[in-house]
């Protein structure tokens, strides 16, 4: 893992007084999918705040392809072509689906070709097109999440839990979904769901009360029952 | 949100070591009480019992109004209102019953009771939406308590306000300790008379409402409001219910800001907007919890007592600085002593960028870690 | 309510039909169709000045969850400035021609609006920007401020009323048959509403607007799509209190005497409105503006010791009906 897109090292978070995030290391390596797993509380969506800017590191450094984002503004990483669907999804409610994607699209125009691929991918986009997207599902927010971080080419998506609380029917089909994506970009994806995160990922971190515990490829995990005793039960011991 | 890392974040009470600084505030805080205990000997003019008693009256205000904003971060702008409810409720009694005890009992109770009805309806109604709501629509309130009590004259006195008699027992006239030629006899040269009866009596009912606001600080619900203060969900989370918590702190500074509204009436002997109700009283309280250092009780002693000698002395100060310059252009203008709330402001503003702790809160070291 | 009394409430326009249900009642309990007539062009003027002072307020607490206690600086300085302008202004304002006549008026609502813009930019970078994020010291702060801008106004204009001379044209009122309605109060009227129908249009036809909605509902998820949510908000500073600031020139023109008291009243009416009609939108603050403005005229008429304390009574029930106001963009 020489050429990494993003590293993390010995990263320290701090939220208000609590200290959240004790010295993350961490390589995500261009193109796949690659998943950090953990349970509740042990730090996942803080790593992914901190690395999307939304709260700061008090120590140690985040680079995005070689360059130092540890202290940028928020757009301005999203600038550099990161994009970030939240765990509560971050659609705006009182807006429509068009103007929710239209937000995301480079100056407001929509490039027509990879519209009718994202129509392709999650056809409910273009069936909503124009409702309020408060009145959208569960899974058709999510979709539309995904959908608003790919409408403009983007080097690394980051995804906290886009399986929580949806129909099992749903997932399979975000698992398509989700390799589709994964051909033209790289999804550092924060996960519970085993099952979905094993059909995804590539290479797989374990995060523990703010440390990563093991990090390796997602098939020595999956073939390795005796790791997954020891780090699956950190991890799904919450649900 | 991580609950493994987090230790105890009520911690603060084990700390046994007792730093310097914060000797040195409780050593200023008790030469103060002593100051104030022995005022009428130390300063006989009446000008300076006037600032004795008012600084008496406002700590307990003050400190009051330090439970909500410091300790529990609730901010109200309606403390005036109660602290006017109190002394309404007094002075209309002594105005209309006449001056005796009763009428204090009977006017100061009245006057605790609407204040502790309107703080549960307020306190059940906005504090469970955001603060900055609370904040407005205490504000509001405050306004509209502020004309009504314009508009209804004929009970309230209006702008003018009331001047009222108090129980003879309180008066100069009254002697207490008499000599053989049936005089007041003097102790250390200050006549035994109604007159120090009536300061003692401020004094020591102040002195009362001050330590039993020390004790509720000290108690479990001061630790729990605490808590609420620092991370709301958490103490939410944890199962404290937040908005009874709030709304019971909110009646007690209610109540407690009402009693030394009837204090305050009692020592005046006159009750009106500009003493009780007004907005310049709701900022000189303001002043007075941030210079002190929100979240001490012995700040709120120490900004009584900045404010009102600044108050007090400083005007005449900049009176005659505005004299002494009153040929250079905008100088005068600026020293004028009506521009005395300007110069306020600015502290204030500035005070709360660079020492939100105050003074007691920066030598008692809780700045630290904010 | 039950439910489907409810869902008729809301085909009908739901909270919408308050104002309406408020005018039907005042209408019974006045009794004469003329002086209600007048009454309710009054609360309408009324209500569209508050709305302009009040939709500023609140969609600056909708964007970027701050809540300037000094709001009302802008309101009392715009009234100021605009008194300054009439009286400056001369025979353009009491002579017979109408074009200087209007000419005069604008010039006035103008400088009292840039004024209202520059001096929002300079207290947005030195009074908020240092206390975003920090309830408590934001309400500390911008109340300081409110202090040493009232003690400003009081040190350039001093204490004394001040007289604001109206244009010619606008005096006197419109008679038709026994009613009769102030020129002034159907002037405000159309004004405030322009406003309203510009502000609604640029919300819901530009990117900009697109941008402040967004923004409103989650300024994290803006950020996180790569706007600089800090840059839009000082521009919606800058135009909240303009607009405070052009609703105070037209609150003086309407009183026709200021006094320093003019900017701690109108701050209990902007708290009032934007309260009733909950934080972030202008929807609710014109719903909120309307409301206050009629009950104000309706109660000030029918018992007039309680016109102030009856929109806060209005305030009191709204809020146990509905905690976030009638029309909240942000709940919470």
């Amino acid at each position: 893992m020489s050429e990494s897109l993003l590293r993390l090292e010995g990263v320290h978070t701090d939220i208000a007084q609590y200290h959240i995030l004790h010295g993350i290391s961490l390589d995500v390596p261009a193109g796949g999918v690659h998943v950090l797993l953990g349970r509740n509380g042990a730090g996942k969506t803080t790593t992914l705040r901190t690395i999307m800017g939304l709260w700061r590191a008090r120590q140690g450094t985040i680079r995005f392809r070689g360059q130092d984002i540890t202290a940028m503004q928020t757009p301005d990483i999203a600038r550099l072509g990161v994009a970030f669907v939240p765990e509560n999804m971050g659609i705006f409610g009182g807006l429509t689906v068009e103007e929710n994607m239209r937000l995301a699209a480079h100056g407001g125009r929509f490039d027509s070709q990879r519209l009718r691929h994202i129509f392709e991918i999650f056809p409910a986009m273009e069936k909503f097109w124009h409702n309020q997207a408060s009145s959208l599902s569960g899974g058709q927010k999510q979709m539309l999440a995904i959908s608003r971080a790919i409408i403009e080419k983007r080097d690394l998506i980051l995804i906290d839990e886009p399986t929580k609380g949806l129909a099992p029917a749903i997932i399979r089909a975000m698992i398509e979904a989700f390799r589709e994506i994964a051909t033209e970009t790289t999804i550092l994806l924060v996960e519970q769901n085993f099952h979905f995160a094993s059909a995804l990922g590539q290479s797989v971190a374990v995060i523990d009360d703010g440390r990563i515990v093991h990090h390796g490829l997602m098939s020595d995990l999956v073939a390795d029952q005796a790791l997954q005793n020891r780090f699956l039960s950190l991890s799904m011991e919450a649900n | 949100m991580s609950t493994v890392t987090i230790s105890n974040p009520i911690t603060t009470t084990a700390q046994r070591r007792v730093p310097a600084g914060r000797l040195f505030v409780y050593a200023i805080v008790l030469a103060i009480g002593a100051v104030l205990m022995f005022a009428p000997f130390l300063f006989p003019d009446v000008r300076a019992q006037e600032v004795a008693a008012r600084i008496c009256v406002f700590i307990v205000l003050v400190a009051s109004y330090d439970l909500l904003i410091g300790y529990t971060g609730i901010v109200s702008f309606a403390h005036t209102m109660f602290f006017g409810l109190g002394a309404y409720g007094t002075a209309i009694a002594l105005k209309t019953m006449g001056p005796g005890f009763d009428a204090i009992l009977l006017g100061g109770s009245l006057g605790v009771l609407a204040s502790l009805v309107l703080a549960v309806l307020i306190g059940l109604l906005s504090l469970r939406v955001k603060a900055i709501f609370f904040a407005m629509i205490t504000l509001a309130a405050a306004s509209v308590m502020m004309v009504l009590a314009s508009q209804f004259f004929e009970y309230t006195g209006g702008e003018d306000g009331m001047t009222y008699t108090i129980p003879r027992f309180f008066s100069p006239a009254n002697t207490l300790i008499a000599d053989e030629n049936g005089k007041a006899i003097r102790i250390f040269g200050v006549a035994a008379n109604g007159r120090l009866a009536l300061y003692y009596f401020i004094f020591l009912s102040s002195l009362v409402l001050f330590l039993a606001m020390l004790r509720i600080v000290a108690s479990p619900l001061g630790t729990v409001l605490e808590a609420i203060r620092e991370n709301e969900m958490r103490a939410e989370a944890i199962g404290y219910r937040v908005v009874a918590y709030r709304t019971s702190i909110f009646c007690i500074g209610a109540v407690i800001a009402a009693l030394a509204g009837i204090l305050r009436a009692v020592w005046l002997r006159y009750t009106g907007p500009d003493v009780t109700l007004s907005f310049d009283i709701m900022i000189d309280l303001l002043l007075m919890v941030v210079i002190g250092g929100m979240g001490t009780m012995m700040g709120a002693v120490i900004g009584v007592v900045i404010m009102t000698l600044a108050q007090f002395y400083l005007k005449d100060l900049m009176a005659s600085g505005a004299a002494a310059t009153s040929n250079v252009p905008l100088l005068p203008d600026l020293l004028n002593p009506d521009r005395w709330l300007l110069w306020l402001g600015v502290l204030f503003i500035l005070l709360v960028y660079f020492f939100p702790a105050g003074i007691a809160g920066t030598l008692m070291g809780k700045g630290d870690h904010k | 309510m039950p439910k489907n009394l409810s869902s008729i409430f809301e085909r009908f326009g739901g909270v919408m039909l308050l104002p309406v249900a408020l005018g039907l009642i005042a209408f019974v309990l006045i009794g004469r169709p003329s002086t209600w007539i007048t009454l309710t062009a009054a609360g309408l003027a009324m209500g569209m000045m508050i709305f302009l002072m009040a939709s500023g307020l609140s969609l600056i607490f909708g964007l970027m969850d701050v809540l300037n206690f000094g709001h009302s600086a802008f309101v009392s300085f715009g009234a100021f400035i605009a008194a300054s302008v009439l009286a400056w202004s001369g025979v353009w304002v009491s002579g017979g021609n109408a074009g200087l006549n209007i000419l005069a008026l604008m010039s006035a609502i103008a400088a009292a609006t840039a004024f209202g813009a520059l001096a929002g930019w300079a207290f947005e970078r030195i009074i908020v920007k240092p206390v975003y994020k920090d309830h408590l010291r934001q309400i500390l702060i911008t109340m300081g401020a409110l202090i040493v801008a009232e003690e400003l106004i009081l040190m350039v204009w001093g204490g004394a009323p001040i007289p604001v001379p109206r244009p010619a044209v606008l005096t006197g009122s419109l008679v038709i048959g026994d009613v009769a309605i102030e020129v002034y109060r159907i002037f405000a009227f159309v004004l405030g509403l322009a406003v309203y129908i510009a502000m609604h249009l640029a919300l819901n036809r530009t990117r900009i607007g697109l941008l402040i909605r967004a923004g409103v509902e989650n300024r994290e998820m803006v950020e996180a799509l790569g706007f600089r949510v800090d840059r839009l908000f000082i521009a919606v500073f800058m135009a909240g209190s303009a607009l405070a600031a052009a609703g105070g020139a037209m609150w003086a023109g309407y009183q026709g005497l200021i006094t320093t008291a003019i900017g701690s009243e109108m701050m209990i009416m902007v708290f009032i409105v934007v309260i009733i009609g909950g934080l972030g939108s202008i929807e609710g603050s014109l719903l909120g503006a309307i409301l206050v403005g009629l009950m104000a005229n309706y109660v000030a008429f029918l018992f007039p010791k309680m016109s102030l304390a009856s929109n806060m009574i209005l305030m009191m029930a709204i809020l146990l009906w509905r905690p976030f106001g009638l029309k909240p963009a942000v709940k919470g």
